[in-house]
């Protein structure tokens, strides 16, 4: 008996792995959402769903990417709709047939964030070209996410209007891309005293904020949009398409929209409901 | 002080629960695939005489560093909807998660199994010849002499498994509630500034590996 005991503790482990595994079985009504990850990681994702699922019954996954990797995902048929903020992707998705139905849910601001040193004397102005401007000028670093996200694509386009290529500009030590997460930039710019763009939402739910601090604010160009897009039924025949159109509806109702609107940290507001009247 | 006040309220939540378990309940899974086909193929590898042998034990060797990210993206192509076995609906699912585990754990088994039966086969094969004992129940006898290094073999094959975090966050998509694991949750908690509580997520999950790896090496050793 002895010789046969590692065998039988194999079986058992098989065993306990499938008991497991079994357990986690996705639910019969799920969908997979492809989101940005500011809308999850700040929490609100977390705060509505429970009150959808409650009401209808059906489990939402959420994957919490870039928008760039959202809308990619979305395209290979990984996800049955998707919640992102740039527009510009956002058309290009859907003019390649992939998505339908564009709706806004919600719109916050983007920030230029960075130390109270404040090198490139930016704080408190309104203008988010000039503050770029002022930061190249003074070499002071800067972080950018460099993902294809939505912040990363505002970002760009800033620059774009500033007419000057951060990646070269005197040298563009003084500019790191890091190609991550929003969290990722905020970690880093936090740890070498550097500036970012970041949206509001994970600005204000985000726990390493050090010597960091909101400098500029209040530029029309810094709105920060919410689409929730359904994917095209002609090109994508996924099954659970009628439950993706329910979680979207569900989001524009008054009731998602009070959902959105009643998240807060710290008794902030992080999401501006905006279905009925789009920004 | 604070950090321990808020690392020990995230340990009595239900999700945290979930993470623990799910870490578990994949890892064993994939570390006990990984030792079911790793050990008769390590041993095999190491009685049999058969042409290719030496390509294998090359490649086994091989991939020991097989970079979880490339296999976490491989699979991800394969498991998509739009992939090979998309028919499957496997992506973004435990099961992924289980089958990227076990193909990191899997090399690992096999080559260590090899080296570790390779001496006593040296040895015994006299033996065991003499006795006629046919190869399938060598190979039974001798992982049950080599047993400490083959247990060594299984543990490493686990550590692989509990310590990984490129390959499922690929294909498992992290999830909240489904999908998430200690490894991608101290990721999310890093990307949300919640340094401290990371940090606890991490000394919790070293203890937990540490206490599997510990009690699987006291209860075969004896």
């Amino acid at each position: 008996m002895m010789k046969l005991r590692p065998f039988h503790a194999v079986v058992f482990v098989v065993l306990l792995g499938r008991v497991g595994i079994a357990a986690e079985q996705p639910a019969p009504q799920s969908i997979i959402l492809a989101s940005t990850t500011s809308v999850e990681n700040s929490g609100l994702l977390g705060h509505i769903l429970p009150t959808f699922t409650k009401e209808t019954g059906i489990t939402v996954h959420v994957l919490a990417q870039g928008t760039g990797q959202a809308l990619q995902t979305a395209a290979r048929d990984d996800a049955d709709l998707v919640l992102v903020h740039d527009p510009e992707a956002e058309q290009k998705f859907i003019a390649a047939g992939n998505g339908i139905d564009r709706r806004q849910i919600a719109w916050n601001d983007f920030i230029v964030v960075g130390p109270r040193s404040d090198p490139a004397h930016i704080a408190g102005t309104h203008d988010a070209v000039a503050a770029l401007k002022a930061i190249a000028g003074t070499q002071a670093p800067l972080v950018s996410r460099g993902d294809k996200s939505g912040t990363d694509a505002l970002e760009h386009r800033l620059w774009h209007v500033t007419g000057i290529d951060p990646a070269k500009a005197g040298g563009g030590s003084w500019y790191r891309d890091i190609g991550g997460g929003m969290g990722a930039a905020l970690n880093t710019a936090q740890a070498m005293n550097a500036y970012a763009i970041s949206d509001r939402g994970t600005w204000l739910s985000f726990g390493n904020k050090g010597d960091l601090t909101v400098l500029v604010e209040g530029d029309p160009r810094l709105l920060n949009r919410y689409d929730v897009i359904l994917l095209n039924p002609e090109k994508h025949p996924v099954p659970k398409q009628a439950l993706a159109k329910r979680f979207a509806q569900w989001l524009l109702s008054p009731e998602g929209q009070a959902a959105i609107g009643a998240y807060k940290v710290d008794g902030e507001q992080l999401f501006h409901p905006s279905a009925t009247a789009p920004k | 002080l604070a950090l321990v006040a808020d690392v020990w309220a995230a340990l009595g939540t239900a999700e945290f629960a979930h993470i623990v378990g799910l870490s578990l309940a994949v890892s064993f899974s994939a570390t006990a695939i990984a030792a079911v086909v790793g050990l008769p193929c390590g041993a095999a590898l190491a009685i049999c005489r058969f042409p290719g042998r030496q390509l294998l034990i090359l490649l086994a060797n091989a991939f020991l560093g097989l970079p979880p990210v490339v296999l976490g993206l491989a699979l991800y192509l394969m498991l998509s909807r739009s992939g090979p076995l998309g028919a499957l609906a496997l992506l973004f699912t435990p099961a992924a998660m289980v089958i990227a585990q076990a193909l990191l754990a899997m090399p690992i088994v096999t080559a260590l199994t090899h080296r570790a039966i390779e001496e006593p086969w040296q040895e015994y094969s006299g033996a065991l010849r003499v006795d006629g004992a046919p190869r399938l129940r060598s190979i039974g006898m001798l992982l049950a002499i080599a047993r400490r290094s083959v247990v060594t073999a299984v543990l490493a094959g686990f550590g692989r498994t509990i310590s990984e975090v490129g390959a499922v966050l690929i294909v498992g998509g992290n999830i909240a509630g489904y999908t998430r694991i200690m490894t991608t949750a101290i990721v999310l908690k890093t990307s949300e500034g919640d340094l401290g509580l990371a940090l606890g997520l991490g000394f919790i999950l070293i203890g937990i590996s540490i206490a599997v790896s510990a009690s699987a090496f006291l209860l075969w050793e004896r």
